[in-house]
């Protein structure tokens, strides 16, 4: 998963489909790059990392594509005999079973668990063909009850939750709300109304101002004001 | 995704506070913003957003027979399309607003206005008269489609202009447009919804405060004589309004046009120009 | 009379002025704007891409691809004398060559079983729709993120009389004299210069079609140069 990005001392630049990133037989390709005649060639729309031997993609839009291990927000659309239909967004159907709950719930009440438009933080178990299975066999999984929710563009999760979790626990803290953020850009907060408003508006702050310099400094002034 | 329970409920224990999550009041609209001349082929053309809700609306004109008990007036058309262009729209789930009904509530609150003057689209009594075909398109749903539709189709007829007529050929020449604006009165239409969430009633819903609402009215009001005069009213969803919260509307919704049908007018007269 | 000027002034090699944007509709995964010509009186097309998404009913969905499923419309009013709303058979053409318009691009063996919906909107016709409809198309997949080799760019040869003509307007192709008129309207992918559309309506000398295909490569590549920069966030807006 892509290391969020600091004060990045040089602006990468934004490349297209076909584009020609960097020549040179020193270089590998990497994720959405393809090599093609002694040149590595962009395979999608993002920012271009060639600072090192290989050379990369960082996306900077597109739908969510899930990874094992994810930890994500998702949306129960349908309760069936043995699972909950998940909605995670992404290019899959997702899915929790009843074996990956992490106590015992009985067959016929599944809805009392967990009904259709509640909302969940899971985990990305496996990606078949034919779709993900979910898990809540996990710390800080399960239900999410109270407060609210809001969707950002998902590759800038990395930004919001800042290194080792700095920028987004500055924002909890701040506002004395409880959030937690799901790697599909679904953001969960709790606290009081304008503690919710505040922190909401911080994060949008961040996503907006992502890739300019001292986001740090300019969200502790925009919390503080 | 679609609405969380957990919205919902947000939503609407904010309003029973008279908030709402953008921090607008129960019943303000989101920034409106008009733009006309948008597709040059029509005979008019307007573009309305209301905030992130976008929609476009032309108006041509044909020459068709009239009605068999209406020989001397014109006749109007309105179509709407929500496209897949403009977002999601869930197949399972309570039933959204459908094109259908956005077409008929907006024809009835251009009808029953009497914002046009019938009898001036008469070319030949019973033979023919002008036929004004008005068509809606969504860009970008965003909550509250039916307004901006009214808004737009107002806006567009305002800036329409016939197109030439070689009356010897009794043939309308496409794509030739003469200045002469519709035969219009000053009776223009203007659409409120208001949607019941929980307990509470709203205006300008944003997509997620459409989805939690349970049931809306829509009221076309103009003001002919300094008199609010409903032309027309839409019920829509499931749940039932009670007498009192009719009557409540129908409060607001004087206090809304007063304050938000002139800055509209302002700006589709500024376009007329 | 032989066709040696151009009504609008152009030279038979020039295009319109081009406008392109992208994100020009919010809930999409990706959306853009292209437009030959300017606004009073060009093409104007969106696009918008949902997606990849799970394909429902399953039935439709490939074994291990996913698909692309386009569909072109025009606004009622984008033309002179007014269609009907709703799907034609000229649409539901101009939908299939647009699918395959860009199908060859995209990489659609990622995501096996979804799709991706590409809606294409005309909100102005002058001719080329279809070409302006693809190059928004291909803005917006770019910008949806969609994994993709390239992008492809399109434009509408004409023969007028004896003349090869790059971007013809619509009065150009009501030309009848000589000649008459003759409608290719191309796609080609921006690196390799493949063609992935290709059309002809009317009548080109067998030994002339190369030099129609030469003619689309150059203009082409003026088109990729604006979607280009419309990705790029680069002010991108020929007067």
């Amino acid at each position: 998963m892509a290391e969020a990005s600091k004060e990045t001392k040089k602006t990468r630049r934004i490349v297209v489909p076909g584009e020609i990133i960097i020549s040179g037989e020193d270089h590998l390709p990497g994720d959405f790059t393809r090599k093609e005649d002694g040149n590595i060639v962009a395979n999608r729309y993002g920012l271009a990392d060639d600072t090192g031997r290989v050379v990369r993609i960082i996306p900077i839009s597109g739908t969510f594509e899930p990874r094992r291990g994810n930890t994500v927000i998702g949306r129960i659309e349908d309760i069936n005999f043995n699972g909950w239909s998940i909605d995670i967004g992404g290019p899959y159907s997702s899915f929790l079973p009843l074996s990956e709950c992490p106590r015992f719930i009985d067959r016929n009440s599944l809805p009392d668990f967990a009904k259709v438009g509640d909302v969940m933080n899971l985990k990305v178990w496996s990606i078949k063909k034919g779709g993900v299975d979910l898990s809540l066999k996990s710390r800080g999984l399960g239900k999410l009850e109270g407060g609210r929710l809001i969707k950002i563009n998902p590759h800038k999760v990395p930004r919001v939750i800042g290194k080792e979790g700095s920028m987004i626990n500055l924002i909890k803290n701040s506002t004395k709300t409880e959030i937690t953020v799901g790697q599909n850009g679904y953001i969960w907060i709790k606290g009081d109304v304008s503690g919710e408003k505040k922190a909401e508006d911080a994060i949008n702050f961040v996503v907006e101002e992502a890739i300019s310099q001292g986001l740090t400094e300019k969200i502790e002034k925009f919390l503080k004001g | 995704m679609k609405l969380s329970n957990i919205n919902k409920k947000k939503i609407e224990s904010l309003l029973t506070d008279g908030k709402r999550l953008d921090e607008r009041n129960p019943f303000d609209y989101r920034k409106v913003k008009i733009e006309t001349g948008i597709s040059n082929n029509a005979e008019g053309s307007s573009r309305v957003r209301i905030g992130k809700t976008e929609i476009i609306v032309g108006v041509k004109l044909g020459v068709q027979e009239p009605y068999p008990d209406h020989e001397d007036e014109g006749t109007m058309m309105v179509s709407m399309e929500f496209g897949q262009i403009c977002g999601e729209r869930y197949e399972s789930g309570p039933p959204r607003i459908n094109a259908i009904e956005v077409a008929r509530v907006v024809d009835r609150g251009v009808r029953e206005s009497g914002l046009i003057d019938w009898k001036k689209l008469c070319i030949k009594e019973g033979e023919k008269v002008w036929c004004i075909f008005i068509d809606i398109y969504c860009i970008n749903d965003a909550g509250n489609v039916l307004d901006a539709s009214s808004m737009g189709a107002a806006a567009a007829l305002q800036i329409a202009r016939f197109p030439v007529y070689d009356k010897k050929e009794e043939k309308i020449k496409f794509g030739e447009f003469t200045d002469d604006p519709l035969p219009l009165t000053e009776n223009i239409p203007f659409a409120m919804t208001f949607h019941k969430v929980g307990d509470n009633i709203l205006i300008d819903p944003n997509r997620e405060e459409e989805d939690a609402a349970e049931a809306r009215l829509t009221l076309a009001i103009s003001k002919p004589k300094k008199e609010y005069i409903i032309n027309s009213i839409q019920k829509g969803g499931r749940a039932p309004l009670t007498g009192e919260e009719l009557e409540r509307i129908v409060k607001e919704a004087e206090k809304i046009y007063d304050k938000i049908f002139p800055e509209i007018n302002k700006q589709t007269e500024s376009l007329k120009k | 009379m032989a066709y040696t000027k151009r009504s609008d002034g152009r030279k038979m090699d020039e295009i319109r002025p081009i406008k392109a944007e992208i994100g020009v509709i919010p809930n999409a995964d990706g959306s853009a704007l292209f437009a030959f010509g300017g606004e009073e009186d060009g093409t104007v097309a969106i696009a918008a891409v949902y997606g990849p998404k799970p394909l429902h009913p399953a039935h439709m969905q490939e074994p291990d691809r996913g698909i692309i499923r386009a569909n072109y419309n025009m606004l009622p009013f984008s033309v002179t004398e007014r269609t009907r709303p709703g799907p034609s058979r000229r649409s539901k053409e101009i939908s299939m060559i647009t699918e395959n318009a860009l199908s060859s691009i995209v990489d659609l063996e990622r995501f096996p079983g979804t799709v991706i919906d590409v809606e294409i909107l005309i909100l102005q016709a002058n001719a080329s729709t279809r070409c302006a409809g693809i190059n928004a198309a291909a803005m917006a997949l770019a910008h949806a993120g969609v994994v993709m080799k390239e992008l492809v760019s399109s434009v509408s040869i004409g023969k007028i009389d004896d003349k090869i003509v790059t971007d013809i307007t619509k009065e150009e192709e009501d030309w009848e004299e000589g000649e008459g008129s003759t409608d290719i309207p191309f796609t080609l992918t921006s690196r390799t210069k493949q063609i992935t559309h290709l059309q002809l309506d009317g009548g080109i000398q067998t030994s002339r079609l190369k030099e129609a295909y030469g003619a689309a490569v150059k203009a082409c590549e003026k088109v990729y140069e604006y979607q280009v920069r419309a990705l790029k966030g680069e002010k991108n807006k020929r007067e």
